[in-house]
């Protein structure tokens, strides 16, 4: 069994093909969870500086959850397919899914960075001269970043995660080896094509991990810190947070 | 709406079998997050690996775990029990840090109280420290549960009945009412499984309603 799968994943053969999946799966993760950034992020900005539709982004988040994103990806390609037609009758409203599925985890990231900023440090940014838009983006987001980060980094493994299963609904990515495989009864092929979305989303994880840490303030994050210090205030603990994938 | 009402007793049987599917590992999966959170919260070397370690699982897309876990456990790809585990490694995956976190909520004047009040080890985690961390443990409990609905729909890819396969059939049919139903029928099933965690965690935390300090 696991010997199949290791001469499935070495056969010269596929390699081609896998380069090819690789690619379209990463395509479409990076074009989904950037459109919905586009979005989600001013918004975020938005709402949690002004406070305004802090509830709206509460719910939303929340039941988002509860959305079968393989139901939600059937309807939405039965649904417009048909009214787009021609090539892009599959990925329009594929990609449509992704990106709606991948705006809610990114906009309450945002939401609760900004929110959840110290207001003293707010109020000493503008004790010292600044504008509203200049605490926004000199504190505010400097503050927030561990948290955005973490929103984007858990939209895009999920819609990493979805757009395995989109293969499904007549897209390429490295789903197609798991829905092909499964349909021939040929299990070297679906466990490669698992191994490899797997292995894809561990490293994407594990990248953006690293770049949430060097992006962030080393003031926020305490990495650069000499003195001793409590591993258990450091902001950075609660920007870890487990955020959930679904699908 | 007619096919709705046409198929009322398949939708009810493959509701059945969903939350079957989405709340047995519920259950398995805090039995087991308990004593991983309560190690990693105890130990601090232990954090670490224990928190990041289950969290990297859950980065796991959910049909190459339905399709992996037959190789590595010699079951059938049909057999429910694939299900079952997958959905009890993502409970795990998300329960270890809560309950990590809740138990670090827990404030240390009470700890220390209750230990000069002679409550010690298993007796005062169980009597003391897990008790106030119910609401913690319960916000992530939520979204677990609501994500395990969501999840397990999924498994109708690889032909485990439940709700999903409302999906799978409206698909292939190219019609749009059993997807609508399906849809419906999740959302609903995931609010009713927040709803009793919700119901739960006041049931055991009586203190949080009386209005006084806890």
């Amino acid at each position: 069994m696991i010997a199949n799968l290791i001469a499935w994943l070495a056969d010269p053969a596929h390699h081609g093909d896998i380069l090819t999946r690789t690619l379209e799966h990463l395509q479409y993760s990076l074009v989904a969870t950037l459109l919905a950034a586009l979005v989600a992020i001013p918004l975020g900005l938005w709402i949690g500086h002004t406070g305004r539709g802090a509830v709206a982004v509460v719910g939303i988040a929340g039941s988002a959850r509860a959305i079968p994103s393989l139901g939600l990806l059937y309807l939405v390609v039965l649904w417009l397919g048909p009214k787009i037609g021609g090539d892009l009758a599959f990925y329009i409203p594929n990609m449509i899914v992704l990106v709606v599925l991948a705006i809610p985890p990114i906009l309450s990231g945002t939401y609760a960075g900004i929110a959840g900023v110290d207001p003293a440090a707010g109020d000493a940014a503008k004790g010292m001269g600044l504008r509203g838009g200049q605490v926004l983006t000199q504190v505010e987001i400097p503050c927030a970043l561990p948290l955005i980060f973490s929103g984007v980094q858990s939209a895009l493994l999920q819609v990493i995660a979805t757009a395995t299963i989109a293969a499904t609904a007549g897209m390429g990515g490295l789903g197609r080896f798991l829905i092909d495989g499964l349909a021939v009864r040929d299990y070297a092929q679906m466990a490669g094509g698992a191994v490899l979305v797997a292995a894809l989303a561990l490293a994407v994880d594990l990248l953006l991990s690293l770049v949430r840490r060097y992006a962030t303030s080393p003031g926020i994050s305490g990495r650069f810190t000499t003195h001793s210090r409590s591993t258990d205030d450091s902001p950075d603990h609660t920007a870890d947070a487990p955020v959930p994938v679904s699908s | 709406m007619t096919w709705f009402l046409d198929h009322l007793d398949d939708v009810a049987q493959l509701t059945k079998s969903h939350l079957f599917l989405a709340a047995v590992p519920l259950v398995i999966g805090l039995l087991l997050a308990i004593p991983l959170g309560w190690a990693a919260q105890r130990y601090r070397w232990l954090r670490g690996p224990l928190v990041a370690g289950t969290g990297l699982l859950y980065t796991l897309p959910s049909l190459a775990v339905f399709i992996l876990l037959p190789g590595l456990l010699g079951t059938q790809i049909l057999d429910p029990v694939n299900v079952l585990i997958a959905m009890t490694i993502y409970t795990v995956a998300l329960l270890v840090r809560t309950v990590a976190d809740g138990l670090d909520a827990v404030p240390s004047e009470v700890r220390l109280a209750a230990t000069a009040m002679g409550y010690r080890g298993l007796r005062r985690l169980f009597g003391v420290e897990l008790p106030l961390a119910v609401p913690v443990i319960a916000a992530g409990l939520r979204v677990a549960a609501v994500s395990n609905v969501s999840i397990v729909s999924v498994a109708a890819l690889i032909g485990v009945p439940q709700l999903g396969s409302l999906f799978t059939d409206g698909f292939n049919r190219d019609f749009l009412d059993p997807i609508v139903v399906g849809i419906v029928a999740c959302v609903g099933l995931a609010l009713l499984l927040d709803l009793a965690v919700v119901t739960g965690a006041r049931v055991l935390t009586p203190w949080q309603r009386a209005g006084g300090r806890p």
